[in-house]
C-alpha cells in the first residue's frame, strides 16, 4: 500500500498564524485561552480561545482586498493561502480537497439570510477563491472531523483517486456552540484541565488549519512523516456520552495499530482528545489501558487551544508531525494531579525525547472515535 | 489492495409521504400534514418498539426509519457495516431550533436534548446504537447527492477491509422538505455498484 506523507501544514489560531509561531508558543507553555469579554459571543465574561478580529483583519489584508468574507472563511482561506505560498510545488487544483467543519458559518443563522449557514457554502467559497475545477467535499462528523478528514485523505490517496490531498479544517467559537455546551453544564469556569483531578469541563476555542498529504516522496522537504494507520469506530452506546468501556476508541486504536503493523509498546507518544470533561477523560484513560498504553507519554493540547471542534484533531496531528521532526514533547497544560481511575502517563514538563511514532485519537458526540498512527521514517 | 466487485443489494427511499423499498411502494400516508405525524405513522406501520425513537429530532427519525426499512427481512447486520451518509442541509433543521432558543437573551432556554442533534452524524450514532454497529461512520455535506464520491468512498472502505458492508446514502431535511435514500452495499446482489446505478436508483 502506498505511503501517505504529511508534507506541509499551517495553523491559524490564537497562538499564531503560522505553524512555527504555534510551536514557539507551545514551547513557552503559552495558552490561547483567556477571559473573553465579548458580548457578541456571550453576555458574561467566559474562558475561551478566540482569534483577535483586528489581528485577523490585518493578516487578511495582506492576501486579499475583499472584505466580504465571514471570520471563519477568512481564517480558512488565510490558512490555505499560506500553505500554498510556502509550498510552490503544491498545485491545489490537482489535489483532492477535504474540508472538515462541524458548524461552519453558524453565526450567519442569526441574520435574515442564512445562505452562508449551509455548510456547502464553505466549499463553494474555497472553490471560487482558489479557482478549483471541482467542488471540495465537506466532512462534518462532530469532534473527530479533523482527524477523520486526514484518514479520508489518506484513503483517497491509497485508492489512487488522487496523488495529493489538501485537508482544511475550521470552526468558530460561537454563541451557538457555547450555549449548547453550557446547557450540558460542560463548560469550565477556568481554563480547562485535561486529565486533571480538578477538571470541571471544557474550554472552547476557534482555529483553522490546513495540511498537505502526498504519496510523492519528492514533495517531502523535512523529515518524512507518514500516516501509517487509521481507523474509526462507533461506540454504539450513547449519542452524547462516551462509552464507559471506551469501546469505539479501543477498537479504533487496535485497528490503526494493526494497519501500521506496530504493537502498542512501539508508540512513543499519545496526543489525546482530552476535552477535560470528566466522562471523556475517564473513557480515554480506560481505552488506553485496555490497549496496553498506560505508560506511554500522553498529553492533550486543549489547555492551549481550547476545544476547536472540527479543527482540533487536524491541529493536534499537525503538532504531532512537528513533535516527531523536533523530537520534543509538550506539557499537558493545566494538568496537576491525575484525575482518572486508570493510570496514564501525563506529560508534566516540556522535554526532548527521541520519537518515532505517535498515536492521535479523537472522540465525539454520536459515539464516534478515530485513531491515527503518525510516524517518522527511520533511516 | 483487493479490488472486488460490489453490489447494491437493497435500497430504500422516503419521499413525499411515501416509503419505498427496492423500488416498490411500501407505505403511503395521505392523512398526516406534518413530518412528525408522518414519521410516527411509518414507525407504527413498521411495528417498531423502540422508545428512543420519540426523543430523536426529525432528521434522525428519517434516517432511522430508512435504516429499519433497509434492514427488514435481514437476519443479522454485521458489526463492521459502515455508515456513509450525506446531505445538503447538515442539521440545520435542529440548528434553527437551537438558535431560536438563544435568540433572546432575556428568554434564553438552550436545551441539551436539542443541542445534541445539531450535528448531522448523530443519525449514524442512533442507527449504530440500535443495530450494535461498531463501525466506520462518515457524514459528508454536498450540494446534491454525489453518487460518484459516495460509491468511491464506500468501495475504499470495503477494499481496505475497514468495512464488511456499507450503508451509503442521503438523509436531508430542510424547512419541512425531506429526501431520504439509503443503499446497502455488499459483495452480494444483482445490481452492480456503479455511480450510474446508484444515481439511477436515487433518482427512481
Amino acid at each position: 500500500m502506498k505511503k501517505v506523507y504529511l508534507v506541509a501544514d499551517n495553523i491559524i489560531s490564537p497562538l499564531g498564524f503560522s505553524t512555527e509561531e504555534n510551536i514557539e508558543n507551545l514551547r513557552l507553555n503559552q495558552t490561547g485561552i483567556k477571559k473573553v469579554d465579548d458580548d457578541y459571543i456571550w453576555s458574561e465574561p467566559f474562558f475561551g480561545a478566540v482569534i483577535n478580529n483586528d489581528k485577523l483583519s490585518t493578516a487578511w489584508k495582506i492576501v486579499s482586498n475583499d472584505s466580504g468574507y465571514t471570520k471563519l472563511e477568512k481564517m480558512m482561506l488565510l490558512s490555505v493561502s499560506k500553505l500554498l505560498s510556502e509550498n510552490s510545488s503544491l498545485d491545489i487544483n490537482k489535489c483532492g480537497v477535504v474540508i472538515s467543519t462541524t458548524k461552519g458559518n453558524i453565526n450567519n443563522l442569526r441574520g435574515h439570510s442564512d445562505e452562508k449557514a449551509y455548510l456547502a457554502s464553505i466549499s463553494k467559497t474555497i472553490q471560487h477563491y482558489f479557482k478549483l475545477d471541482h467542488t471540495p467535499v465537506i466532512l462534518s462528523n462532530a469532534c473527530i472531523s479533523g482527524g477523520l478528514a486526514l484518514a479520508i485523505g489518506k484513503r483517497m490517496i491509497q485508492s489512487e483517486i488522487f496523488e495529493d490531498v489538501v485537508v482544511i479544517g475550521g470552526d468558530l467559537l460561537s454563541e451557538f456552540t457555547l450555549s449548547g455546551f453550557f446547557s450540558f453544564q460542560a463548560v469550565s469556569t477556568a481554563p480547562c484541565k485535561p486529565f486533571c483531578k480538578n477538571r470541571t469541563g471544557i474550554s472552547l476555542g476557534e482555529a483553522a488549519a490546513s495540511a498537505w498529504l502526498s504519496s510523492n516522496k519528492e514533495n517531502v522537504t523535512e523529515e518524512a512523516i507518514s500516516i501509517s494507520g487509521d481507523a474509526s469506530a462507533n461506540d454504539a452506546n450513547h449519542i452524547s456520552g462516551p462509552s464507559r468501556t471506551g469501546e469505539g476508541l479501543y477498537i479504533s486504536i487496535k485497528r490503526a495499530l494493526k494497519e501500521a503493523g506496530v504493537k502498542s509498546n512501539q508508540i512513543d507518544y499519545i496526543t489525546a482528545h482530552g476535552t477535560a470533561t470528566p466522562y471523556n477523560d475517564e473513557m480515554e484513560a480506560i481505552a488506553f489501558n485496555r490497549a496496553g498504553m498506560q505508560s506511554v507519554p500522553i498529553n492533550s493540547l486543549k489547555g492551549y487551544y481550547g476545544h476547536t471542534l472540527g479543527a482540533s484533531a487536524l491541529i493536534e496531528s499537525i503538532i504531532a508531525r512537528h513533535c516527531l521532526i523536533n523530537n520534543e514533547l509538550f506539557a499537558s497544560l493545566g494538568f496537576e494531579e491525575l484525575g482518572v481511575s486508570e493510570s496514564i502517563n501525563v506529560i508534566a514538563k516540556n522535554h526532548k525525547k527521541e520519537l518515532t511514532r505517535v498515536l492521535k485519537t479523537a472522540s465525539g458526540f454520536g459515539g464516534c472515535n478515530v485513531a491515527l498512527v503518525i510516524e517518522k521514517e527511520v533511516l | 489492495m483487493i479490488k472486488e466487485k460490489y453490489y447494491i443489494s437493497d435500497y430504500c427511499a422516503i419521499r413525499d409521504k411515501k416509503v419505498f423499498k427496492n423500488g416498490d411502494e411500501l407505505y403511503i400516508d395521505s392523512e398526516s400534514d406534518n413530518l412528525k405525524d408522518f414519521a410516527k405513522g411509518v414507525y407504527k406501520f413498521l411495528e417498531l418498539k423502540y422508545p428512543k425513537f420519540h426523543k430523536m429530532d426529525e432528521l434522525c427519525k428519517l434516517g432511522f426509519l430508512a435504516s429499519e426499512v433497509l434492514f427488514r427481512d435481514r437476519e443479522k447486520i454485521d458489526q463492521d457495516t459502515a455508515l456513509v451518509l450525506s446531505n445538503r442541509s447538515s442539521s440545520l433543521d435542529t440548528d434553527r431550533k437551537h438558535q431560536t432558543s438563544i435568540m433572546d437573551r432575556e428568554d434564553f432556554y438552550p436545551s441539551p436534548a436539542v443541542f445534541v442533534y445539531t450535528l448531522p452524524n448523530i443519525i449514524m450514532g442512533e442507527i449504530s446504537i440500535r443495530n450494535k454497529m461498531k463501525s466506520e461512520n462518515a457524514f459528508f455535506v454536498t450540494e446534491s447527492f454525489d453518487a460518484d464520491f459516495m460509491s468511491k468512498y464506500s468501495e475504499i472502505l470495503m477494499n481496505t477491509g475497514k468495512a464488511s458492508d456499507v450503508i451509503c446514502g442521503w438523509v436531508d431535511l430542510d424547512n419541512d422538505k425531506y429526501d431520504v435514500f439509503l443503499a446497502f452495499l455488499s459483495k452480494k446482489g444483482k445490481k452492480e455498484l456503479t455511480k450510474e446505478e446508484l444515481n439511477n436508483l436515487y433518482n427512481q
